[in-house]
């Protein structure tokens, strides 16, 4: 068995990532629609820790850079669970189905 | 084979089972405790890469504040003891397919690709090394970028407020 490197990392984050996009396919209900965004989130987290441990460890860019996806990702999920929560109160569902009133 | 590679694996085992069934169940309320422990295994892979500091951010704001955000919005907007729907068998194989041919590419291309690492001597990522480069203004500082995502995120707490408030002001 080979010492796990940059490889199985890579691999990690890049099944995480479709897997999260597996979920986004699939899944008609908000919620959980969101829960797949965080895990396509978090693979890229991985994947920028991972190059800056085994590519560039004299640099720490690839650090920041996931500190501030982590900052920009819960603001984003708080926003959009304010908005899910106000479709809730005026349309009784947060079915994606049940609100198209742009569509026509 | 060594006690950290006998735990990568198991980090890396807990993470994609737990992220599969976090898609795949029915039940909602599974479903946001299976991203937990995804979020939990991937903060345990960056505690396995020696990234203290990240990890710990990625607990305290992703399994301490996100999650629980998903959990009060799912008791805010499900009932209790409901399923969600079954989705049609064709959007799921086709959902499948389209993620399985993308990973495969995806993995294809990384496994051609050699990466050359650098001979330059590694940074520690300290908490005192990351202050320093964080709120530096030299080269390669990154003081800027911290302002801009602090103003981001009192325009997110405003927006928040204003989308939750309840606009009634008719009604006396």
């Amino acid at each position: 068995m080979m010492e796990p490197g940059l490889y199985h990392l890579l691999f990690i984050s890049g099944a995480l990532f479709f897997i999260g996009v597996f979920g986004f396919f699939t899944r008609r209900n908000l919620v959980t629609m969101l829960m797949s965004i965080e895990l396509i989130l978090n693979s890229v987290n991985l994947n920028f820790i991972a190059f800056n441990k085994y590519l560039w460890p004299d640099k720490m860019d690839g650090l920041f850079f996931a500190i501030f996806i982590i900052a920009i990702a819960a603001a984003e999920a708080a926003v959009a669970i304010a908005i899910i929560i106000n479709l809730y109160r005026s349309h009784g569902s947060i079915d994606v189905e049940s609100a198209e009133e742009l569509k026509n | 084979m060594s006690g950290s590679t006998i735990i990568f694996f198991m980090l890396a085992a807990f993470t994609l089972i737990s992220a599969v069934m976090a898609v795949s169940t029915r039940h909602i309320f599974r479903a946001a405790i299976f991203l937990l422990f995804t979020l939990i295994g991937v903060a345990g892979l960056y505690f396995w890469m020696q990234y203290d500091f990240i990890a710990a951010v990625q607990i305290i704001v992703y399994v301490g504040g996100i999650t629980v955000l998903i959990i009060f919005s799912i008791f805010l907007t499900q009932q209790a003891g409901e399923l969600l729907p079954k989705q049609k068998m064709g959007r799921q194989i086709f959902s499948a397919l389209a993620a399985f041919c993308g990973f495969a590419l995806i993995m294809l291309q990384v496994y051609q690709h050699s990466f050359n690492q650098t001979t330059a001597t590694a940074i520690e990522p300290t908490v005192a090394n990351i202050g320093n480069r964080m709120l530096g203004v030299n080269e390669g500082g990154y003081a800027l970028p911290f302002e801009v995502v602090s103003i981001l995120l009192l325009a997110a707490l405003i927006g928040c407020i204003v989308i939750a408030m309840r606009s009634k002001p008719v009604t006396s």
